[in-house]
């Protein structure tokens, strides 16, 4: 790998680990379900960033388009899926607080 | 390389402020925003398809998709969004400090990434490695929307009167 995909690799590296970094503080933090979601898809942001970098200096760019578009596509029906849910439960309990709903707590 | 530090740091700050502003709204704002940074790195590295994919689906798509969710919940109360703000604060005051020394610690660690690459072929169109080389994902994708709906129909069924 020449110099400068190596310094292009750890620049974005550590950025990809600083929104590792803010996407978990986001969902430890919160308890929000909502608020949640926003840190799992900065979860998301951060590993797209690093796949498609991973594909730029290792020029596989067709192979890492392809694997970000099913990520995206996984990406769609899990945020649909769990909007639903959590409408589901502010339906039922009036709030998307984690600390309010306790019907599951054994 | 000046550009792209330019780019992931307003990356970054869009990334913070998405998750230490109060309101939910804004939150979905600059997630959008965070997408809309992301789809141009894509075209700077020459990932056209993804970058129009993460542009249209995540910036358009999933922005509707949160604010949806949020109009459909209760609006908080001036009294219990100032309660809440001086909560955030105590929460969200480490982010920033952990970001620096997480900055400040790895700017100075160098590795030397010696990875072996394997020998370069050349580029072949991405519908190509889609249709051809990946139809399984392709297949799962089907799927997986499939039971998207599926999810969406049962969770959003009105019981019985």
């Amino acid at each position: 790998m020449s110099i400068g995909m190596e310094q292009l690799f750890w620049l974005y590296s550590i950025f990809v680990i600083l929104l590792f970094i803010c996407g978990t503080y986001c969902i430890l933090a919160t308890f929000n379900l909502i608020r949640a979601l926003i840190g799992i898809e900065i979860l998301i942001k951060a590993a797209t960033l690093l796949i498609i970098v991973a594909g730029y200096i290792t020029k596989n760019m067709a192979l890492a388009q392809a694997i970000v578009i099913t990520l995206i596509v996984i990406e769609v029906v899990f945020m649909v899926v769990a909007s639903g849910i959590i409408l589901g439960l502010f339906r039922h309990h009036n709030t998307i607080d984690t600390r309010k709903l306790k019907d599951l707590k054994g | 390389m000046t550009i792209d530090y330019i780019l992931l740091t307003i990356l970054l700050l869009a990334v913070i402020w998405t998750v230490m502003t109060i309101r939910l709204i804004r939150a979905v704002v600059g997630l959008a925003i965070v997408s809309v940074i992301v789809s141009i790195i894509m075209f700077r590295l020459s990932s056209d398809l993804a970058a129009v994919f993460e542009l249209s689906v995540c910036a358009g798509l999933i922005s509707v998709i949160f604010i949806t969710t949020i109009s459909f919940t209760s609006r908080v109360s001036k009294e219990r969004l100032r309660i809440r703000r001086k909560e955030r604060l105590s929460k969200f005051w480490a982010l920033p400090i952990i970001i620096i020394a997480a900055i400040i610690i790895l700017s100075r660690y160098h590795p030397s990434l010696n990875i072996m690459l394997t020998h370069a072929v050349p580029e072949p169109d991405v519908r190509k490695v889609l249709w051809n080389m990946r139809h399984i994902d392709l297949m799962g994708q089907v799927i997986i929307l499939l039971v998207g709906v599926f999810g969406v129909v049962v969770l959003f069924k009105e019981g019985r009167k």
